[in-house]
């Protein structure tokens, strides 16, 4: 009994662990590259497996998707997937690709301002700079070595 | 496959690859929600993931570089965040319900409400229309604001970008700091 428990347990359980896998995938992604625009695909990973999670909550099992018959005489013995959590999604799919080309926008504009879009070039970058308002008149001399 | 897909976004250091692949995600993504029932998610998946995602990223590329550089940077401590965080979750999710059980508390709540309330009072045979712009218009009206504020946002972010262009090639000082 018990070990029939477990197996049911961990196959109804399997899904949201590989949604949880994809998920830290696209934060590794955020955080370990250096890269703008890959930070940007980690970002989207990331958002999909949230959406994933959301939507494997909806499902039913034996369900179908939730569009009546046309006349909507309902048959009651039909089971319907929860349509809540799809028109939570759908807004928050929206929602995430305006951030996205918020972000593409944003990656464009550091672009033009740094002529680079890694981060730890930047980082130097801002480094050289601050260094070079610190040496005041050694700016000349100093920001060209 | 989408673990592979993901996991070959992590590896790739050409960015041209990384964009295409991460359309590939949008599309697998798109099927496992048909599989999941959520037809209308899976087609807004395909059209705005796959497909303008996709194009945004790759104009963004055309302004900007095609390959990432390499860096020596330490990778543990992402990785241990990472791992930590994930572990974190999954302990979080032994205390929900099996996949597709009908009696979790997602289904027995607000769902039967909308199957019963629906024929009668909206008349729309599909719900998920049903709900997004009946029951919850409200959301959808934020999230109209939300895109029009981005959208004024990326406006603002790029215009005068051909302009700005121009004085950069006429002051070339500027191009010392991009290599």
């Amino acid at each position: 009994m018990f070990e029939e428990m477990t197996v049911e347990f961990i196959l109804g359980h399997l899904n949201y662990w590989f949604f949880i896998l994809l998920m830290m995938t696209g934060l590794y992604v955020v955080i370990a590259k250096g890269n703008l625009v890959k930070k940007i695909v980690g970002l989207n990973i990331f958002q999909t497996s949230v959406f994933m999670l959301y939507i494997s909550t909806g499902k039913v099992e034996g369900g179908t998707a939730p569009i009546f018959p046309m006349d909507m005489k309902i048959d009651p013995e039909m089971i319907y997937s929860n349509p809540l959590p799809h028109v939570l999604i759908l807004t928050a799919i929206v929602v995430g690709i305006a951030t996205t080309s918020l972000g593409l926008a944003l990656i464009i504009r550091i672009r033009e301002e740094y002529h680079t879009i890694e981060e730890h070039e930047i980082a130097e970058q801002e480094t050289k700079i601050s260094l070079a308002e610190l040496n005041g008149d050694q700016l000349i001399s100093g920001g060209n070595s | 496959m989408l673990v592979i897909t993901a996991l070959a976004v992590v590896r790739t250091r050409s960015l041209f690859a990384v964009v295409t692949l991460s359309g590939v995600f949008s599309l697998l993504s798109a099927l496992l929600f048909v599989t999941l029932d959520a037809v209308d998610v899976a087609f807004t998946e395909a059209a705005v993931g796959a497909g303008i995602s996709t194009v945004l990223m790759l104009g963004t590329l055309a302004l900007t570089s095609r390959s990432e550089r390499s860096e020596k940077k330490t990778q543990i401590v992402p990785l241990l965040t990472v791992v930590v965080a994930g572990a974190a979750m999954v302990y979080g999710t032994l205390d929900m319900p099996n996949f597709g059980s009908p009696d979790a508390p997602a289904q027995t709540h607000v769902g039967p409400e909308y199957f019963e309330r629906i024929p009668k009072e909206i008349d729309v045979p599909n719900a998920v229309t049903a709900i997004l712009a009946s029951y919850r218009g409200f959301d959808t009206l934020g999230e109209t604001a939300v895109v029009f504020t981005a959208g004024i946002g990326v406006l603002m972010l790029m215009s005068g970008l051909g302009r700005r262009r121009k004085e950069d090639e006429d002051d070339p000082d500027q191009e010392g700091g991009s290599t």
